[in-house]
């Protein structure tokens, strides 16, 4: 997540979600994943914002992009220095107002704040699942979404909203359950990665295989955390989610000290600020999780099933989409997403396609923007106008 | 209430068509041919204002620049594409016909006269460019950069072999008067024509 102008606790601002507290879902079906592995019980952690309305119409599920986890809004306590990672369009009068959605978001199955992954424990082995965990899918992470969705009897989201990763897995549920999905948000996603993209995850992910102290993936039963090679993973991903420009006017060729000392200690403010952030990162996110989430990254192309045809892969979809993407995202540039729009209008699909200009590269679709907030409320207000829900502002809707 | 040259065009979409509107401003046209005529597609913009519009009225909207052309969208996939407003302002207005009648078999496009008597007053007698309600801008800051006549498209249109179904003038916020019909070219303010292959 990005180091945004975020507000603490005692900072926010009156549309703020407030205090919020996590939910565990617990499910003892067997999972089948598109591995060929079963699960046979799993846990999804979950928050939900606002209120369900008696028709259970209003709830929006939210989907979580690679590093990202169920707390989307708010804050977990009052000492807590930043909400959740999209605050910036999750609260009463933002672009998901909570005033008339009720918003679920979850972390994902794999995951490693809470829902069941490589660092829950493994009731066949009686140890960690560690890299046991099977590997998981976009396609698997829908599935285990429904039954949540199940759980909390919603049987139709009001709409279903991500970024990058979690716009594929909105795409998935269009494709899946066209009929559980009345509105489809996927925001700097692409339907396929490219080579490059692939190529990326893969100097990530051998860059923590190699760390000796990842031993295989069982590292935690050595008591150790393979803290380099996340480290590295996480300043490559970061390269990738960040403009050149973004970069350049953040830091340009600014040096912490005032001379050149000639070694290769950290030197420019650029070092200093990637290291900082795989620092960050290595000491909170789960290294098998990583390598989980870049593989389900990889291995998403709805389209391959209809012989590279996307427009084929999207014919189930019935919902209207909004596509943005932003102008300077160079990891799923905007001709990835107009692809997308492309396919659809192919297909004869109602979409809608916004461009934004934004100078913070992939990582645009975290921050509050007033072009994204206005077309991403517009496509909002929209869905639930259509779907009946009252404004809270008005007595009556037109 | 609609603008003029979009009333008339509204008359021309035949129902349950699959439309394309380059320059589709705020969705008006495309949100009443829906809701009254059944009429489904898409529409093409760039103002960000206009998609943002757009969205909030529920019409498909593509944010797409038509100077990059048509050629995300396939031949014959369309019944009609409509273009108000928008032929003067693109770099290869010719280029534009040709892609149109390649989406689709018919063509509505709206544009202003240059020839339209005003004009003619204020750069034959007056030796000013142009200022009127269909062309707003000062010369320097005009997104215009392809003004022409009735006479001009219809030339155009002889050229490349098109067929000029229909013809029609809007003068401010009427439809045109009798003078207008019958001299199109002197009292016509906004040429519209509807077009298609031969």
């Amino acid at each position: 997540m990005p180091d945004s102008d975020t507000l603490a606790f005692e900072d926010r601002p009156t549309n703020s979600v407030g205090l919020v507290t996590p939910n565990v879902a617990k499910f003892d079906t067997p999972l089948p994943l598109a591995c060929g592995k079963v699960l046979p019980e799993y846990e999804l952690i979950y928050e939900t914002y606002g209120t369900l309305n008696a028709e259970r119409s209003n709830a929006i599920l939210i989907c979580h992009a690679l590093s990202g986890h169920h707390h989307a809004a708010g804050y977990h306590s009052q000492e807590d220095r930043k909400p959740g990672w999209w605050d910036a369009h999750i609260g009463p009068g933002k672009a998901i107002d909570t005033n008339r959605f009720f918003v679920v978001s979850l972390n994902n199955l794999g995951g490693c704040h809470g829902s069941t992954g490589p660092v829950s424990h493994n009731p066949d082995t009686g140890r960690q699942w560690g890299p046991d965990f099977p590997m998981v899918t976009v396609s698997d992470w829908v599935a285990s979404q429904a039954r949540l969705a199940d759980q909390l009897g919603i049987e139709r989201w009001a709409a279903a909203v991500g970024g990058s990763l979690g716009g594929m897995q909105v795409l998935e549920w269009t494709m899946t359950y066209p009929d559980r999905v009345s509105n489809a948000v996927v925001i700097a996603a692409t339907p396929r990665l490219s080579a490059q993209n692939i190529a990326f995850n893969e100097v990530a992910r051998q860059a923590i295989r190699s760390d000796p102290d990842f031993f295989d993936g069982w590292y935690a039963e050595h008591d150790t955390v393979p803290k380099r090679g996340l480290k590295l993973a996480r300043m490559v991903g970061h390269i990738t989610y960040l403009s050149e420009d973004a970069m350049g006017s953040k830091f340009g060729r600014d040096l912490r000290s005032n001379d050149l000392n000639f070694g290769f200690g950290v030197e420019f403010q650029v070092e200093s600020y990637l290291r900082y952030q795989g620092d960050t990162f290595s000491t909170a996110f789960d290294a098998n999780t990583y390598l989980l989430m870049t593989k389900a990254l990889d291995y998403f192309d709805p389209a391959s099933t209809q012989g590279g045809d996307l427009a084929n892969a999207l014919a189930p979809a019935q919902c209207p989409f909004l596509i943005v993407s932003f102008t300077t995202d160079w990891r799923f540039p905007p001709p990835r997403s107009r692809e997308l729009v492309d396919a659809l209008t192919r297909a004869g699909k109602p979409v809608s396609y916004a461009n934004i200009d934004s100078p913070h590269g992939h990582d645009a679709f975290l921050l509050p923007e007033p072009r994204y907030e206005a077309v991403f409320g517009a496509f909002m207000n929209r869905a639930a106008r259509e779907l009946n829900l009252a404004h809270p502002d008005a007595e009556e809707t037109p | 209430m609609m603008r003029a040259d979009l009333e008339l065009i509204y008359d021309w979409v035949p129902e349950g068509a699959h439309v394309l509107d380059l320059a589709c401003g705020d969705g008006v046209l495309l949100e009443a041919l829906a809701q009254h005529k059944g009429v489904t597609g898409y529409g093409l913009e760039i103002d960000h204002d206009g998609i943002t519009g757009c969205v909030a009225r529920g019409v498909n909207v593509i944010e797409h620049n038509l100077d990059d052309g048509l050629g995300s969208f396939c031949d014959n996939s369309y019944d009609q594409v409509i273009m108000t407003q928008a032929l003067q302002a693109l770099r290869r207005p010719d280029k534009m016909l040709d892609e149109m009648l390649r989406v689709a078999e018919e063509g509505i496009i709206t544009f202003p006269n240059f020839a339209y008597w005003r004009h003619r007053i204020h750069l034959g007698l007056r030796g000013y460019m142009p200022v009127s309600k269909s062309l707003p801008h000062a010369w320097y800051d005009t997104p215009n950069i392809h003004l022409s006549t009735f006479n001009d498209f219809e030339h155009l249109c002889r050229e490349k072999g098109m067929v000029i179904v229909d013809r029609a003038v809007g003068v401010g916020d009427h439809r045109g008067h009798w003078t207008s019909r019958l001299w199109p070219n002197l009292f016509g303010e906004i040429a519209i024509f509807r077009v298609r292959r031969r």
